[in-house]
C-alpha cells in the first residue's frame, strides 16, 4: 500500500440546535454530530472531501486515537498523505450519521422531551434528511461546496442524493457500489434482518435501554444475514469451502463448519458494540432511498438537477448492488450529458470489495482525483 | 506525411467532426483520440473500452469513460444522443459486427468505423506466399491477434447495403497512411491498407 496513515486523529462534536424537519415528518429539535477530519482546509476553503458511510459506518473513517492504535478508521487504507484521498491536498471530512451509535444523536441519545434514550420513539430518518443534516456541518466548517463528496454503499447514495439536492455545493460525486434504489430482494433481506431484531424477546418494543438489555440474538442473526450478502459465493468457497473445524461430522447443531464459526463469530462481534435500533433505522433508509420518486420513477429527470461531475464505480462480484444497477445511475446521468466515468472493477470480495486496498480500484480513485481542480 | 499521434485514421475522422459535436468512442483504448478531437475540435466527448489498464488511462487523460463491453451492447446509451459514433480499429475485434453497427446509429446520427482492409495487396502476397500477413495496420501474429472476422473493404461495402446503411463518405489509406488516388472500388479495395467510413441510417 502506497502513502501513509494519517496517524493519530482526534473525533469532534458540533452541535446544532435549530430542529431538523424530517422526511418521515418527524422533527428533531437539537442534534449533536461527532465528526473527524484529516489534512487541511485551504484557505478558498476549496479542497473538502466528504465521506459518507455505510450501514455500520462511522466518524472514524481514517488513522487511530493516540490511546487506542489498534483502532483504526474503516477507510484508513484510501485516506492519507500520498494516497488516493491525499490528506496533502484534501480536506477529508467523514461523520456519524443522525441515528448512529457512534456519538451523534439516536436511539440510544436522551430524549429531551422524557431524559430517558429515545428508543423507537427516535424518528425515522431517511438519506435526505443525513445530507441536510451534513449540509449544516459543511455550513459549521465554512465549507460552501464540497470538492468531491463520496461513499461506498450507504455511503454512495448519499453522494448520489447530495449531487441531486445540493448541486450547487457538489463539484464531484463518488458513487461506489451504490444503487439508484434497492431492489424487492435487498428489501427483503433488510426485512429478515430487521424481523431478528423485532422479534427478540429482549427488544422491549425497541426500548431495551430501559430494561438493562439488548436484543443481542436478533442483532446477531441480522448481522450474520447482511454479512452473507456482503461477500461473494466464490470467495466464501475459497475462505471456507466446506471445510469443517474438527475432521469428523459431528451430527449437531453446533459450530460444525468454518463458514458457520466465522459468520457467528462476526455476528456476536457486532452485536457487541451496535446498537440494533440503529440497525433498524439504517436499513429503513436504505430501503425509502429512491430519489426518482420525486420524478414518478424517471432517474434521468431527477439527475438532470445534478451539476457534479460523476465517478462511478461497481465490483463484478458485488450481488447485493451488481454493476447492472451502477449503470442505471451512468446510463441517468449519460442521458443528461454530465461528466461521467464508470469504472466495473474486477475484485472477488463481492459488496464488501469497496473496502478493499486493490491497486487498481484505488489508482482509478486516485486517478480521477488527481484530476480535480481546486 | 506526419500524422496525428501517429495515427492517419485520426486525421481523417477528425476532419469529420464539428466544433460541438457530440462524439462516442468505442474501444476508445486510452482515450488519445478523444482527447485530441476535445482538445483540438471542441467536441464533448465519452469513451467506452473494456480493458482495466487502459480506463486507468483514459481517467488519468481526462476523459469521461465507460468501461463495457462492446458484445453487449450500448444500453446505457440513449437513442441518437450522439453526432457521430467512432470505431476506429475495432469493427474487426468484435464477433456481432451487424449487432454493434446497428447500436451505433441507433445512438449516433452517424457512424464513423475504420477498420484494416484484408485485401491489401500486400496482405494477399503474403497469403500467396504462405504467410498471414503482418503489416503496419495488421501488426500481430495469427497466434495473438485480437482480430476475429476477416473482410475486405468490398465485403464491408456489401454488408452496409444489406444492412440498408448509407455510405456518406470513404477515405482509403496506405500503408504509409497517405489517401489512395483512385476511386474504382476493385482499385481502391486492392490499394488501401486501411479503411475508413462514415455511415448514415436512411430515415
Amino acid at each position: 500500500m502506497p502513502g501513509q496513515s494519517v496517524g493519530a486523529v482526534k473525533s469532534q462534536r458540533a452541535h446544532f440546535d435549530q430542529p431538523l424537519h424530517l422526511r418521515s415528518g418527524g422533527i428533531l429539535p437539537a442534534y449533536d454530530l461527532v465528526y473527524e477530519t484529516y489534512g487541511t482546509l485551504n484557505a478558498a476553503k476549496s479542497n473538502a472531501i466528504l465521506v459518507c458511510h455505510a450501514l455500520s459506518g462511522h466518524h472514524h473513517v481514517a488513522g487511530h486515537y493516540a490511546d487506542q492504535p489498534d483502532n483504526i478508521g474503516w477507510w484508513d487504507n484510501i485516506i492519507g498523505p500520498g494516497r488516493p484521498l491525499d490528506t496533502d491536498k484534501f480536506f477529508i471530512v467523514g461523520l456519524n450519521n443522525l441515528g448512529g451509535c457512534h456519538g451523534s444523536t439516536g436511539p440510544s441519545s436522551a430524549n429531551p422531551a422524557t431524559g430517558k434514550p429515545w428508543g423507537a420513539d427516535f424518528p425515522m430518518v431517511a438519506v435526505i434528511d443525513w445530507v441536510h443534516a451534513q449540509a449544516r456541518l459543511a455550513d459549521q466548517l465554512g465549507i460552501d461546496s464540497w470538492a468531491a463528496v463520496m461513499g461506498g454503499s450507504l455511503g454512495g447514495m448519499q453522494a448520489l442524493r447530495w449531487s441531486i439536492t445540493y448541486p450547487e455545493r457538489v463539484r464531484n460525486a463518488i458513487v461506489i457500489a451504490a444503487a439508484p434504489k434497492l431492489s424487492a430482494q435487498n428489501i427483503a433481506f433488510n426485512d429478515v434482518a430487521r424481523q431478528a431484531i423485532l422479534t427478540d424477546p429482549d427488544f422491549h418494543g425497541g426500548h431495551y435501554y430501559e430494561h438493562n438489555t439488548r436484543p443481542l440474538r436478533g442483532l446477531r442473526l441480522a448481522r450474520m444475514l447482511g454479512h452473507i450478502t456482503y461477500l461473494s459465493d466464490d470467495q466464501m468457497g475459497e475462505k471456507f469451502g466446506r471445510e469443517l473445524r474438527n475432521s469428523a461430522f459431528s451430527f449437531g447443531f453446533g459450530v460444525e463448519f468454518e463458514v458457520e464459526s466465522y459468520l457467528r463469530y462476526q455476528g456476536d462481534k457486532f452485536a457487541g458494540y451496535f446498537d440494533a435500533n440503529t440497525y433498524l433505522l439504517m436499513t429503513k433508509a436504505l430501503d425509502y432511498f429512491d430519489p426518482s420518486r420525486e420524478d414518478n420513477g424517471d432517474l434521468k429527470a431527477t439527475m438532470a438537477r445534478s451539476k457534479a461531475n460523476f465517478l462511478i464505480a461497481s465490483f463484478t462480484t458485488d450481488w447485493r448492488f451488481t454493476p447492472a444497477r451502477s449503470k442505471e445511475i451512468v446510463a441517468a446521468l449519460l442521458a443528461n450529458g454530465r461528466n461521467v466515468s464508470y469504472a466495473e472493477i474486477s475484485l472477488n470480495f463481492g459488496h464488501d470489495s469497496f473496502l478493499m486496498d486493490d491497486a487498481h480500484y484505488h489508482g482509478v480513485v486516485d486517478a480521477y482525483l488527481r484530476n480535480i481542480k481546486l | 506525411m506526419t500524422h496525428t499521434l501517429g495515427r492517419p485514421d485520426f486525421d481523417v475522422i477528425a476532419a469529420w467532426v464539428e466544433p460541438g459535436h457530440r462524439v462516442l468512442d468505442l474501444g476508445c483504448g486510452d482515450g488519445t483520440l478523444l482527447k485530441y478531437l476535445i482538445d483540438s475540435r471542441g467536441v464533448r466527448g465519452v469513451g467506452v473500452e473494456i480493458d482495466d489498464a487502459n480506463v486507468l488511462a483514459a481517467i488519468k487523460n481526462g476523459i469521461n469513460i465507460i468501461q463495457g463491453n462492446l458484445e453487449c451492447g450500448l444500453d446505457e446509451f440513449a437513442d441518437q444522443a450522439f453526432d457521430h459514433v467512432v470505431l476506429s480499429r475495432t469493427l474487426q475485434t468484435v464477433r456481432h459486427t451487424e449487432g454493434i453497427l446497428r447500436e451505433m446509429l441507433r445512438v449516433g446520427r452517424e457512424a464513423v468505423v475504420s477498420f484494416p482492409n484484408f485485401a491489401y495487396w500486400k496482405n494477399l502476397r503474403s497469403v500467396l506466399d504462405g504467410r498471414m500477413p503482418v503489416s503496419e495496420d495488421l501488426p500481430y501474429q495469427w497466434y495473438n491477434s485480437p482480430n476475429v472476422r476477416f473482410f475486405t473493404l468490398l465485403d464491408f461495402e456489401d454488408l452496409c447495403t444489406k444492412m440498408g446503411l448509407i455510405i456518406r463518405e470513404r477515405s482509403i489509406l496506405d500503408e504509409a497512411g497517405n489517401p489512395v488516388e483512385c476511386t474504382e472500388s476493385r482499385d481502391v479495395n486492392f490499394l488501401g491498407s486501411l479503411a475508413v467510413y462514415r455511415l448514415t441510417r436512411n430515415r
